[in-house]
């Protein structure tokens, strides 16, 4: 496989007071798609600009392939970079945007012109050479940024929030050509983005962070089905969050009691004792509303009524106030015709049903 | 109907031009044919002999001297104000910088010059220092040589040459500094092959706005230069106050002005090569590269904020 590991260790940076990182270690398999997830702030774009060469670390060490990149500049990584901005230069025809590179290492003239059209045409932009950035759209631009980083044949591609100043359409598009141009090229791919729901469709493994620090590391499931923490659990998609005191345990099944909500079974292989306060979560696809009763094994059920039905097309979310007052959300998919109305409806009373085993321990505290 | 009122608006300014600047200029160019008065003062007949004095070959040697001291004065002043407009550009108290460059221009151009005679001069402090520190009791003759007058007229022009190199500066995108970074270049490069081509707009205003005014000096070489440091304006004073020869005064000032226009004309207004290329190749192009000046807005420089965090 092409590409380069990287291998981040122990790596801190502060601006004057504030820190971006702190004692962060990452390791980055050759050809991963890998991205950085977390809100403005949490120190992913310094962390992209470390590996690139723009911040030099105050402590810890980079890797790449293997070989310490500490002190080296820019120019002299075999990392190439997708700014947020694009950065394409403007005085230069998008041919010359994207032979810059080889310009500079002065290849002769006939590759370069071989190359840049063979960069340009995965990007689909062979028609555009002889343009100005100026006269491209954003999506254009964005290609354009993309075959210029990709043209030094670069081990690693880094890419900071390069979808962030495109409309919500064009975004998705060009999350999946992305994707494509990952698998074509099959480098390493390493993504910073605010936006969970573009690290969760692209990447093969995400670190979300938040104030410097790495929370979790894992696959797009294992970050949304199992997160490590609450602000994980927060961040990624939508949950509900129940912190309560285990009451006892047998096995993995805990009964804990939640203030607004009374008891609950909590079916998680956390090791937890009696008495401790943990904080537990279930996502809202996963708790069913209905009118009637539920009937089965499901093992906790509350009675509620309908504080906000919100309908957007495919499903409608539902926001019930519970009998001990505590608030819960809920999705329901409406996948075919009969479930294609939403007969539940506001200050309705309903019950909502979930299992034991759809819950998951995020936090705990003994006592 | 509304009437269309542009004409009318312009009217101020028109007449302003014309009595402040129209009119003298063809005053100058009617003396520069008119006949020379005895005791100063022109003679109303037509006469040429103005403009056939002016080839002669002591006036072409102060021609190239000025031209040479104008042009390495301008070229010292560029290559300073370069790094200086770039570091208040990049700085965080921009407004404090600013100030700084501007304070000299609250004190008289003809008192800033006498501060140089008196710091530089024979009897000056840098002198007036060396003895008291009993390293060179006779002194060193700072002024009143070539190396002198450059001296000064860089010190003079330099705000001239960082206010606009500066403005443009700031509206560059330095990402695109770290992208040619990023792509191989080194930082030498970075600076040359993608900062200089897009504040080419701001390098000409501030070599137009430095080339200019030097070229017609007159009081620095005067009292900063020596027997040797002459320089157009000076020979134009001269035959004004001294040899009284105002057609003559008029035919130099009025070859100068031409001179200068020329040499503007072609530096400013010519179309850079590759631009033409593109838009020989693509109908849409649009011919951006509208260099001159003060009001020059290089591609791109409007800085566009990525904007729209949108939905997912």
């Amino acid at each position: 496989m092409k590409g380069s590991d990287v291998t981040v260790s122990n790596v801190s940076k502060s601006f004057g007071g504030f820190t971006a990182l702190k004692d962060v270690s990452l390791e980055i398999k050759k050809g991963e798609f890998y991205s950085l997830l977390g809100p403005s702030g949490c120190g992913k774009t310094t962390l992209l600009r470390a590996i690139a060469g723009f911040e030099d670390p105050d402590s810890g060490t980079i890797l790449i392939d293997g070989s310490d990149v500490s002190g080296l500049s820019p120019d002299k990584r075999h990392c190439n970079t997708v700014f947020q901005s694009y950065a394409l230069f403007p005085h230069l025809t998008v041919f010359e945007n994207v032979a810059f590179p080889l310009r500079i290492k002065k290849t002769p003239t006939r590759l370069i012109k071989e190359l840049v059209m063979k960069h340009l045409s995965l990007v689909q932009l062979e028609g555009h050479a002889e343009k100005k950035p100026s006269q491209l759209s954003g999506g254009q631009k964005q290609r354009v940024a993309i075959a210029r980083a990709l043209i030094n044949e670069p081990s690693v591609l880094l890419l900071d929030e390069p979808l962030s100043a495109l409309d919500a359409k064009l975004r998705q598009h060009m999350l999946m050509e992305l994707d494509s141009i990952h698998d074509k090229v099959g480098i390493t791919f390493i993504y910073v983005t605010h936006d969970q729901q573009e690290a969760l469709s692209v990447s093969d493994r995400i670190a979300v962070m938040n104030a410097g620090l790495v929370l979790q590391v894992g696959s797009p499931q294992q970050i949304y089905e199992n997160p490590a923490t609450e602000f994980v659990a927060r961040f990624i998609g939508e949950t509900n969050i129940f912190r309560g005191k285990v009451l006892s345990r047998k096995g993995t099944l805990n009964v804990i009691e939640v203030e607004s909500f009374g008891q609950l079974l909590v079916d998680d292989e956390t090791p937890v004792e009696v008495g401790d306060t943990i904080v537990v979560t279930i996502r809202p696809e996963k708790i069913r509303i209905s009118n009637d009763e539920p009937s089965g094994d499901e093992l906790n059920a509350v009675r509620g009524v309908v504080e906000e039905p919100v309908y957007s097309g495919f499903q409608t979310k539902y926001i019930v106030r519970v009998e001990g007052g505590g608030r819960l959300t809920t999705f329901r998919q409406h996948a075919n015709w009969s479930e294609g109305i939403p007969d539940i409806e506001w200050k309705d009373e309903v019950f909502l049903s979930f299992s034991a085993r759809d819950l998951v321990i995020v936090e705990k505290s003994p006592g | 109907m509304k009437r269309n009122l542009g004409p009318a608006y312009v009217a101020p300014q028109a007449l302003w031009l014309t009595i402040f600047f129209a009119a003298p200029l063809l005053i100058i160019v009617a003396y520069s044919f008119l006949r020379k008065g005895l005791y100063g003062g022109v003679e109303t007949s037509f006469s040429i002999q103005a403009w056939a004095d002016i080839a002669n070959p002591t006036l072409l040697k102060v021609t190239l001297k000025t031209l040479w001291v104008s042009l390495a004065a301008t070229i010292i002043i560029i290559l300073l104000a370069l790094p200086c407009g770039y570091s208040i550009a990049r700085s965080k108290n921009q407004a404090l910088r600013l100030f700084l460059v501007i304070v000299p221009f609250w004190t008289n151009f003809l008192v800033r010059i006498y501060a140089w005679i008196s710091i530089l001069g024979n009897e000056g402090f840098v002198n007036q220092a060396l003895r008291f520190l009993g390293l060179k009791a006779e002194g060193f003759q700072f002024l009143y040589n070539q190396g002198a007058v450059v001296f000064v007229l860089v010190y003079m022009y330099l705000p001239y040459a960082i206010l606009p190199l500066f403005s443009t500066i700031d509206k560059f995108d330095f990402t695109l500094l770290e992208a040619a970074r990023d792509l191989g270049s080194t930082r030498m490069q970075s600076y040359t092959k993608v900062m200089l081509p897009n504040i080419k707009g701001g390098v000409i205003t501030a070599v137009l706005f430095t080339f200019i005014p030097i070229f017609g000096a007159y009081a620095v070489p005067l009292l900063i230069g020596g027997k040797d440091s002459y320089m157009l304006g000076n020979v134009i004073a001269d035959q004004l106050t001294k040899t009284r020869n105002w057609p003559l005064a008029s035919a130099i000032s009025m070859s100068m002005t031409l001179l200068t226009a020329i040499a503007v004309f072609l530096f400013a207004f010519k179309k850079p090569k590759e631009q033409q290329a593109v838009k020989d190749i693509d109908p849409l192009s649009l011919p951006n590269g509208k260099t001159i000046g003060f009001f020059h807005r290089g591609p791109g420089q409007g800085k566009k904020k990525p904007s729209g965090k949108g939905v997912a």
